[in-house]
């Protein structure tokens, strides 16, 4: 006991020291704080729920993924099959794969060798993805679950860029955009005050389509929804005619992949918001040509699946870009330019759990947790001095320590500090003396045993180690299963928890018994516990 | 300086004696929390029961009557409204609408936000929660799930660093702690959310310690005293640990009663989950821990190793004669 290297005596300060300091940025203002060096002055992380700022989990439609895949393949196989000069017929894309018939019988070799090579995995030594049977002179095509869940996992990771360039257009937000599982992407947006413009912003597939108006469809067809081989039929909000539907021709003339850029603007004659198109090179091309073929029929603009304006081609548009006009407020076709510039997303995405915080609720659960804090504390702090003396002061110091410690530690490792995590430092402080009462109580029990002030001492801190060590054990158990099982604000608690159980039996036991080796050299002859 | 002196010296409490009363005391408050639990059920907050609440600040206290009113008029459906912290702090609950999904719910957060603003000028949303079912089934499975692994992990670490009577005693008495924090809940339909499972982790990691300190000394007195009954060295060790259990529980119902009474309403039930369990786990921990001790059949055996030529390599032990080891 009193031997205290010296060595160890400068490790411990030197860990308390660097600890404390790093504590001190997050009291800082935000304006000095940002003029120091980096690694001199690391913050704590605000929680949404502190700072205020939206939580979403976004969910994608994954069956959408297959179909499109099975669909995409299909455009494929019809394109290969007609230049091989393969006939068929009968294309069905049900029940979740690919099938057609080959007409010539002697035919169905070959078909089979063209799929199978349009099959073949895209990276090598990929696994395969799709299997192809023929039966009879049928041919079908069903992709595997390693071909799909790759998929998926490929639309998962292009609609995290999507969101990610969607957000940056908003301006100086700082996002984070993970994935989490198989088919959800967090976004959480610190300081937002309107989520609902973000909401409206990733929300959106925009997945945008120029297609020529079927204008042979009768208005019973329309009627019952059924529409004749190679079109279909659209919801069409602002016109058209027999229940606000439309029909249009399946091939598209032009997609939102061939855009190259796409603004706000405002339409020359009437002054509504509207959103301007620049097609790319190709695309371009390809619009010249369908309009100067068309001229004098309406084409449909649709956007998800859903024709928002259904113009008249007037004349050949040969400049490469279109205008989208609807009933548009700035903000929307603001939201829409950005959506169709940052490219459409390769799934559908759902809201499926929303925390959003206004920053005066943040602010107001910060004042009150600190002060709640700081009287418990201070209550913890009165009592262990009243209760062990000297060996109160040690243990006060100990707690104090503590807490700059935790802080120290999160801001090093750039935690978040959650509301449940500043009840967690509150938890802490009232169970990080839990370590100091085992001891004193040993301490005292042994000095009722008879035991002369060194021996009492050395005994208290020997004996109650075991407990000490076991009760922080079970702890870490509970703090880690918290973690990983906990999300958001709950993993924030868990953070501190654990940290705090390190810290507290750093300061708790290490730390005291530093300052009580310095006292004992004094040789004292008494101890009031 | 005069110290504080909470329990006496050399207290010689017979606590062990109430045992019966205090188990049957026990299994009624466990039979009622199960029947509590099942006929009242668990006022789930969103997190678990998925829906949609906003959380509002008014300039002035609203009238909760003509505030629902209201709400219901948009034809979202019945809205359950309560103050929450003070009278000008408003929450409001609706159901997720059938159809529609996340646009539903996303339009039924702007049109109240919409009616609020016209309404009551100067009204401001503080906070939007909104849980579909699907992520509120995979997050009581999940709390669930974490809940029993928790019990489950920290009964087999007492087992292996005790033996399997002190795991067993453990582990019933962290259900009994869980039990009857899940009874209070459902008497008091207190809302239960993700806050309120992190408590009951927390519980189960906190109300440990108790029973982990009692343990250690019981460990430590079997082996000093061979020859005592169980049931007088379990009294003792309860008695010699009594000092540390009302300290330590007291300095934290002290910061936990900061929080309770001065914290942020938010996690209100975080903390009095919290509160609660420290004054059950302190009561389970002599009375449910420690006398599982005594029905398991613990001796000072138990904690001699199984083959006798390990045993007689041990030797004899260095014993003072107050039973004290130097």
């Amino acid at each position: 006991m009193l031997g205290f290297p010296r060595w160890k005596v400068w490790l411990i300060s030197l860990i308390c020291v660097v600890g404390a300091y790093y504590s001190i940025p997050s009291f800082l203002p935000e304006r000095i704080a940002q003029q120091m060096p980096g690694w001199l002055a690391p913050q704590v992380n605000l929680g949404l729920d502190l700072a205020g700022g939206s939580h979403l989990l976004l969910e994608a439609e994954t069956s959408g993924v297959a179909r499109q895949r099975i669909e995409n393949m299909e455009d494929i196989l019809r394109r290969e099959l007609r230049r091989e000069g393969v006939q068929y017929g009968e294309v069905s894309t049900q029940n979740g794969r690919l099938s057609f018939v080959v007409r010539n019988p002697a035919q169905v070799q070959r078909a089979v060798e063209i799929s199978r090579q349009q099959a073949q995995p895209t990276a090598f030594g990929g696994s395969s993805e799709w299997t192809v049977r023929a039966e009879g002179n049928r041919v079908s095509l069903t992709p595997t679950e390693a071909g799909i869940s790759a998929a998926i996992d490929q639309a998962m990771d292009t609609a995290r860029d999507v969101i990610d360039r969607r957000i940056n257009a908003l301006g100086t937000l700082e996002p984070t955009i993970i994935r989490q599982g198989s088919d959800r992407i967090v976004v959480q947006v610190p300081g937002l005050e309107d989520p609902e413009a973000l909401k409206q912003l990733i929300g959106r597939t925009a997945r945008l389509e120029f297609k020529l108006v079927d204008l042979s469809v009768t208005p019973e067809q329309l009627q019952s929804g059924r529409a004749p081989v190679g079109s279909q039929i659209l919801p069409y909000q602002e016109g058209g005619q027999g229940n606000g539907r439309i029909a249009v021709q399946r091939r598209a003339i032009i997609t939102g992949d061939q855009i190259a850029n796409a603004t706000q603007a405002f339409d020359q004659t009437s002054g509504a918001p509207v959103v301007t198109i620049q097609f790319d090179g190709t695309g371009a091309r390809r619009f010249a040509r369908v309009t100067q073929e068309n001229v004098g029929r309406p084409f449909a603009i649709i956007l998800d699946n859903v024709v928002i304006s259904a113009p008249n081609i007037n004349e050949p548009i040969l400049g490469g870009s279109a205008q989208i006009s609807g009933s548009f407020t700035v903000e929307t076709a603001n939201a829409l330019a950005i959506s169709l510039r940052s490219g459409r997303l390769p799934v559908e995405l759902t809201v499926v759990e929303e925390r959003t915080v206004g920053p005066d609720l943040g602010k107001d659960s910060i004042e009150r947790g600190a002060i709640a804090m700081a009287i418990g504390s201070g209550l913890v702090l009165i009592f262990m001095l009243l209760t062990y003396g000297r060996f109160g002061v040690y243990a006060d110091i100990a707690i104090l320590l503590n807490v700059a410690l935790i802080l120290g530690a999160m801001s090093i490792m750039n935690a978040t500090l959650t509301l449940p995590g500043i009840a967690g430092f509150v938890l802490t402080v009232g169970a990080a003396v839990d370590a100091n009462v085992i001891i004193n109580e040993r301490i005292r029990e042994e000095q009722r045993r008879g035991r002369n002030v060194l021996q009492a001492i050395e005994h208290g801190y020997s004996e109650a180690q075991s407990a000490i060590f076991d009760a922080n054990i079970t702890n870490v158990i509970a703090g880690a299963l918290l973690f990983y099982f906990g999300s958001g604000p709950v993993r924030g608690f868990a953070i501190v928890m654990m940290i705090g159980i390190v810290t507290s039996v750093f300061t708790a036991v290490t730390v005291t018994r530093m300052f009580v080796s310095f006292w004992l050299r004094k040789r004292p002859r008494e101890l009031v516990i | 300086m005069r110290l504080l002196k909470l329990v006496p010296d050399n207290t010689n409490i017979d606590f062990l004696k109430w045992r019966g009363i205090a188990f049957a005391i026990s299994s009624l408050l466990i039979a009622a929390s199960v029947a509590l639990i099942a006929i009242k059920g668990l006022n789930f907050g969103v997190d678990f029961a998925g829906g949609q609440v906003i959380q509002a600040t008014f300039q002035q206290p609203p009238a909760l009557d003509d505030l629902r009113e209201r709400i219901g008029d948009l034809g979202h459906g019945e809205a359950a409204v309560q103050e929450f912290g003070s009278p000008r702090n408003i929450s409001i609950r609706m159901q997720l609408p059938d159809e529609g999904g996340a646009e539903g719910a996303n339009r039924a957060a702007q049109d109240v936000r919409n009616a609020l603003e016209a309404a009551y000028p100067g009204a401001r949303i503080d906070a939007v929660e909104t849980v579909s079912g699907k992520v509120s089934e995979e997050l009581v499975r999940a709390g669930g799930l974490a809940l029993l692994l928790a019990m489950i992990g920290v009964s087999i670490y007492i087992w292996i660093r005790f033996e399997w009577q002190f795991g067993v005693g453990a582990l019933f008495s962290l259900f009994h702690d869980v039990t009857i924090t899940l009874g209070f809940f459902a008497l008091t339909q207190m809302e239960f959310d993700l806050n309120v499972v992190a408590a009951l982790l927390t519980l189960i990691g906190y109300s440990l310690n108790d029973t982990i300190v009692i343990y250690d000394r019981i460990r430590e007195n079997l082996r000093k005293f061979r020859k005592m009954e169980i049931a007088p060295l379990i009294n003792l060790s309860v008695n010699e640990t009594l000092s540390r259990t009302i300290a330590t529980n007291l300095s934290m119902l002290l910061a936990l009663g900061a929080l309770f009474f001065l914290g942020p309403d938010v996690i209100f039930s975080f903390t009095a989950a919290l509160l609660i369990s420290v004054i059950i786990g302190t009561y389970s921990t002599a009375y449910i821990a420690a006398p599982w001790l005594i029905w398991l059949k613990v001796t000072s055996d138990s904690f001699l190793p199984k083959d006798p030529v390990s045993r007689a390599e041990r030797g004899p032990r260095n014993e003072t004669p107050d039973g004290a080891r130097v």
